[in-house]
């Protein structure tokens, strides 16, 4: 019986550190020791097998009991892949996010902007046979967070994926273009490689845009790959 | 693991086909992931979850407390566990995922079942453990480690837990607390800092 094939060890510069001097929440936070690196067996290469039946989908986060939330109603939709440009299939994708005022639906959030009965800022899709998932939503506002003086978070909407296998579950943020605050946020700038930064800020869509109903971003989301050989048994 | 696996390893990441394009780079949690937070999935024997009816194994309960460098409780965390069956097996009828978040006083707690020892790679043979992920506010990528359970024959041999250092194999080796229920704190930094895995 052959061994799982190994993922692929994180590309230099492309993620961001734990030790981030600019973030003050690191500070107590990251561990000092280096971490173990282990070889890839069954229990890294398998993963959560989450179906619509015990995950239900909502795709639409748009509207409440009835009525419509508050804001800019946006589309947003992309492809979820692997390093080799796989398609990630039946990838399950949890999104959260504040509303329009830049206001979380969560009891830690005081910030003075107001609530929206109609908007709970929470959704969950699955991805298809190609890899695309697509959901629609409220564009969310700036809030402000007391990391330094002034400081404002760029708008953005969490992502949380579970892919093929163990070690490509991911959090990220997906952030929107043009954003002035986005040269100023030390989460965003956080990750050394610029390419890798700007993979993270969406881009409008004309093809995703619903004519007489709501713009549209593309966001596509990477999760890391195994090498191409799988092994036989090493000794 | 022995150093012929780690340099077939080694000589696989540093293979020439490197992806065309890098995994997307992960970000904070933050502090408001509750709102994808389901308390129900801390209980992966619910009754209307995936493993409704599972009656294998050994039924246990996961707990500990994390705490920061300062050992101050981790109260926002979301810890998710991902674990094989009593069989050692990860693609069978029991579908080891929960997810829980921590209380003010850092503390989490799963109901699972006990999992059996793992096929590693090769011929080894992984003593039964539990994979744990933290996400958080200022964890910009979520640290894994894992859970064992003392006094299992299988941890001395087992390939993750040899090639940690004596002194700080304790920080993986869940101690009995009770009946059926296994108890691991999880320091962050500083002294007793966790052994944290590079998956």
């Amino acid at each position: 019986m052959n061994d799982p094939a190994p993922w692929l060890r994180v590309a230099p510069g492309t993620q961001p550190p734990l030790d981030v001097p600019a973030y003050g929440s690191t500070h107590k936070r990251y561990p000092k020791q280096a971490p173990l690196r282990i070889a890839t067996t069954l229990t890294e290469a398998s993963a959560p097998r989450m179906t619509g039946a015990h995950y239900p989908a909502h795709a639409d986060l748009s509207r409440g009991p009835g009525w419509e939330a508050q804001g800019e109603r946006i589309i947003v939709a992309g492809r979820v892949l692997d390093e080799a440009g796989r398609p990630v299939r039946g990838a399950m994708v949890e999104i959260w996010q504040a509303n329009a005022a830049g206001r979380y639906n969560h009891p830690g959030d005081q910030h003075a902007a107001p609530l929206d009965p109609n908007f709970k800022g929470e959704g969950r899709v699955f991805t298809d046979e190609d890899g695309w998932y697509r959901y629609t939503t409220i564009r969310p506002g700036a809030y402000p967070w007391r990391n330094h003086h002034n400081a404002w978070r760029p708008v953005h909407i969490h992502y949380s994926l579970f892919g093929a296998g163990f070690a490509q579950r991911l959090i990220t943020q997906m952030y929107f273009p043009g954003d002035p605050l986005l040269p100023l946020d030390p989460i965003f700038n956080a990750t050394p490689d610029p390419t890798a930064r700007e993979r993270l800020v969406a881009r409008f869509d004309l093809d995703i845009t619903q004519p007489e109903w709501a713009l549209g971003y593309r966001f596509d989301i990477v999760l890391r790959g195994r090498a191409a050989t799988p092994m036989e048994n090493p000794q | 693991m022995t150093a012929t696996s780690r340099d077939q390893d080694e000589a696989l990441h540093e293979a020439p086909d490197r992806p065309h394009q890098p995994a997307t780079a992960s970000q904070t949690a933050g502090p408001y992931w509750h709102l994808i937070d389901h308390p129900e999935w801390a209980d992966l024997l619910r009754a209307d979850g995936p493993n409704a009816g599972y009656a294998d194994g050994e039924r246990i309960v996961l707990t500990g407390r994390i705490t920061d460098g300062d050992g101050a409780p981790c109260g926002d965390m979301m810890v998710e566990i991902w674990q094989a069956d009593p069989e050692g097996r990860y693609d069978g009828a029991f579908h080891g995922f929960g997810r829980c978040a921590t209380d003010r006083e850092g503390r989490f707690r799963f109901v699972t079942v006990k999992p059996g020892p793992v096929r590693g790679r090769g011929n080894a043979i992984q003593a039964p453990h539990v994979t744990l992920s933290l996400f958080a506010r200022g964890l910009l990528t979520h640290l894994t480690t894992r859970l064992y359970f003392a006094g299992e024959a299988l941890n001395e041999a087992d390939p993750v837990l040899s090639a940690v250092a004596a002194a700080r194999r304790g920080t993986l080796v869940a101690q009995a607390a009770g009946a059926g229920e296994w108890r691991l704190d999880i320091r962050l930094q500083g002294d007793g800092e966790t052994v944290f895995l590079e998956v």
